[in-house]
């Protein structure tokens, strides 16, 4: 797979050090598991946590002994196997493979289905499938939007997505996403908070379904 | 200390065990404190993420990072998860690595190497921009919240750190 589009620093830096809204974070996982790239970088930002650690001033342990582990430890090879063909964070959430997702109509050409995250400020996560030629209507973003290609390609304003790029976008970015004309496209989309959208038709959508 | 991963992993020692929470147990307290956890908490956050090193210590592959680095990735992500018990992704990281059976010694080496360099670099950022790593590493502050805090626009912080995500790479240049 040759990926084109990374996550931005900031943003793989916030998944090292474990502050990145939930929905970014399952998307932001999902793109470091297909692309060597950003496993490099998170590899790096991860070794500045520990070097943070090391410099912290200890703290002294309860008195009580060191707990005595009950269980031998695991043997290599010792891997579950996953539930679905999507990248391991997304499979744990959809547990079921893409084919097997249930679907349900956005707007003409495009379905979602949505992951429901506990938790007032987990964000939004969907999985989006739109037909060839079909696209999201125009819209901004109040806050961080993060969008894994799946299947297929997309294209906007930023660029031309294929399987495994990451379209990692701020609030100033407002853009009019159309899958690729012959095969479509399924995303995973996550949102830090709802999305602007421009129109009548899409605004009074938008209630419906959260996006 | 990787000699010390290998006595756990594959002999089960206890005196192994004990070994690792002496050196690690009051770094990893002190971090869980330091994201708010009470004192009590952050005993029992250390007592999980060192029984985590001890079943998953033949999974370490030595080539993702040092030990410390692994140490902090479990350590993390039980805070996360301490945080947000429904959320499963944060497993992630720690089964990202490759298990890797007998680890060559060159790559013990440069996972030293590495951890030197990152910790070089850390000591030498701009304190405005290690300001805002340690706000996020240590203190465990989303972007908005550092904002806020240090009372500049977001995209500043974001700025910050992305010129420190940048003099981290440079230093460690071959070594990635």
């Amino acid at each position: 797979m040759s990926i084109a589009h990374h996550l931005d620093d900031a943003t793989l830096m916030s998944l090292a050090a474990g502050t990145l809204t939930p929905a970014l974070a399952v998307v932001a996982a999902s793109h470091v598991t297909l692309c060597r790239h950003c496993q490099i970088g998170l590899t790096a930002l991860e070794s500045v946590g520990a070097a943070l650690l090391a410099d912290l001033h200890r703290v002294p342990l309860a008195s009580k002994p060191a707990p005595m582990p009950v269980h031998q430890p695991q043997r290599v090879g010792a891997q579950t196997a996953l539930p679905s063909d999507l990248p391991l964070p997304l499979a744990r959430l959809v547990g079921r493979p893409l084919k097997a997702v249930r679907w349900r109509p956005l707007s003409f050409g495009i379905w979602h289905h949505r992951i429901a995250l506990a938790g007032a400020d987990a964000g939004e996560l969907h999985l989006i499938r739109a037909a060839p030629g079909y696209g999201l209507p125009a819209h901004g973003h109040n806050g961080a939007e993060l969008t894994l290609v799946l299947r297929g390609a997309y294209q906007d304003e930023v660029g031309r997505f294929h399987m495994g790029d990451a379209a990692d976008l701020d609030q100033s970015i407002e853009h009019r996403p159309v899958a690729d004309a012959a095969v479509g496209c399924i995303c995973a989309l996550a949102c830090e908070r709802p999305a602007r959208f421009q129109g009548l038709l899409p605004r009074l959508l938008q209630p419906l379904f959260g996006l | 200390m990787t000699d010390l991963l290998r006595r756990v992993a594959e002999q089960a020692e206890p005196s192994a065990f004990r070994e690792l929470y002496q050196t690690y147990g009051p770094r990893v307290k002190a971090y869980m404190m330091r994201c708010g956890a009470d004192a009590a908490t952050a005993d029992d956050l250390v007592q999980d993420t060192l029984l985590t090193v001890w079943r998953k210590a033949a999974l370490y592959a030595g080539d993702r990072g040092s030990i410390a680095s692994w140490v902090f990735t479990i350590a993390r992500n039980l805070r996360i998860d301490r945080l947000r018990r429904e959320l499963p992704w944060q497993q992630l990281p720690e089964e990202l690595m490759e298990a890797s059976g007998d680890l060559p010694a060159d790559e013990i080496v440069y996972a030293k190497e590495r951890q030197k360099r990152v910790s070089a670099a850390l000591a030498e950022l701009p304190d405005e921009q290690s300001t805002v790593v340690t706000l996020s590493f240590v203190d465990g502050l989303p972007h908005s919240a550092i904002a806020e805090q240090l009372g500049i626009p977001l995209g500043t912080v974001k700025s910050r750190i992305r010129l420190a995500c940048q003099r981290i790479r440079q230093s460690l240049g071959d070594l990635q």
